[in-house]
């Protein structure tokens, strides 16, 4: 029998309301972040576990994302993981998050354009900020600390700033947020 | 750090090599070579698997010519088991940041080479994975991490300073990624242990 033990994986850099992208209440007893990918098929599972968690949540739950692209097995995650960022300093991350999340199968540099324009972005802006490249030294920053908070796939999921190590089905989590909250550490 | 810790504080397994230690030598048949241009996908470095294809199938990497700089040893139980596919596809996206160490990165398992080179392809790895094959997990046993009855290695890393010591070691459960925040924090150990010596 092995006689390993777990490392229970803290969130390395703290929420900063003025970098991060927060969702929900600010003054809610729980955070939850994700480390999340828009290419990988799990992370559009937990998509919808999240959506689901923060309606029956309520005032309990603030949400959080930050980039974790796997680059090599995901080649569309990084474009994508820009474009959310290019979208957000304009403003409309979250806009531009769900209609990732909600169409993983087209995430060519095309379909990042249409989706731009759906949400309304200054078009010129966002080609020019994509084509330079502008969000790829902040991805890397999200997955960094990813990496340093004991990220090991996607998605990862802290609440409160531990690590959620079991399933991740709405009831799983809906017990996880509710022991968080009464917990009352954040 | 106090003898049998490991980075976090948590008292190692007994089976597996701790700190201080020097780290068993061995030379194991490798799907990539370890020459710098190879490494990390670095600029003007062929594409992965072009390189693989041309690579012949008797290259073999020592732990001696890895002397002078670190090494990360990454023992996992089998090539396309679900766990392991993760964390070599983490630690793949890791390797700038392991290269800004000098270390290398080493997978290694009981895997033969075919496997290894159509799970390092399938994968797109950029580091070498050795294949512990022949006989059958000699080099995990060395190092405390064979598991005999299922004849698989253990999920284990081992970080190894420039000198062949080894300076971390951590043995996760076999079905959970141990993730790399582990092996970031020794390596930096090893870097702020340095400066202190200079």
């Amino acid at each position: 029998m092995t006689q390993a033990r777990m490392i229970r994986a803290k969130l390395a850099v703290p929420i900063s309301e003025e970098r991060d992208h927060v969702r929900g209440p600010r003054a809610a007893p729980v955070t939850l972040v994700e480390y999340g990918d828009y290419e990988c098929p799990y992370c559009g599972q937990a998509y919808s576990v999240v959506k689901e968690l923060e309606i029956r949540a309520g005032n309990l739950m603030r949400f959080v994302f930050r980039n974790f692209p796997l680059t090599t097995v995901h080649p569309h995650a990084e474009r994508a993981a820009e474009a959310a960022e290019a979208a957000g300093a304009q403003g409309k991350f979250w806009e531009m998050h769900d209609l990732l999340f909600e169409n993983q199968q087209a995430l060519e540099d095309e379909d990042l354009l249409e989706y731009a324009a759906l949400v309304g972005l200054d078009i010129p802006r966002f080609v020019r900020e994509m084509r330079e490249g502008r969000y790829l030294n902040r991805t890397r920053e999200d997955f960094l600390s990813g990496a340093r908070s004991g990220v090991n796939g996607t998605p990862t999921i802290f609440i409160n700033g531990l690590r959620h190590d079991g399933p991740r089905d709405l009831a799983t989590l809906m017990t996880a947020i509710d022991k968080a909250a009464r917990e009352g550490r954040r | 750090m106090s003898k049998g810790k490991n980075q976090q504080g948590i008292t190692g397994p007994d089976s597996v090599l701790g700190p201080g230690v020097p780290a068993p030598y061995f030379k194991l048949r490798s799907t990539q070579s370890l020459r710098p241009e190879h490494e990390t996908g670095a600029p003007g470095a062929p594409a992965p698997d072009s390189k693989l294809q041309t690579l012949p199938p008797d290259q073999f990497i020592s732990l001696s010519e890895l002397r002078g700089r670190p090494v990360i040893l990454a023992f996992y139980p089998a090539d396309w088991s679900p766990v392991c596919g993760d964390q070599m596809v983490l630690y793949n996206e890791l390797l700038p940041e392991f290269q800004r160490f000098n270390a290398a990165l080493l997978g290694i398992s009981v895997d033969g080479y075919w496997s290894h080179l159509a799970f390092a392809r399938d994968r797109k790895l950029r580091f070498p994975l050795l294949s512990d094959f022949e006989p059958t997990g000699a080099v995990a046993s060395s190092y405390g991490a064979y598991r005999r009855l299922d004849g698989i290695s253990e999920r284990a890393l081992f970080v190894i300073d420039a000198d062949g010591t080894i300076r971390w070691s951590y043995l996760s459960p076999l079905d959970v990624n141990p993730g790399a925040e582990g092996i970031l924090d020794a390596l930096e150990a090893l870097v702020s242990k340095r400066e202190v010596a200079a």
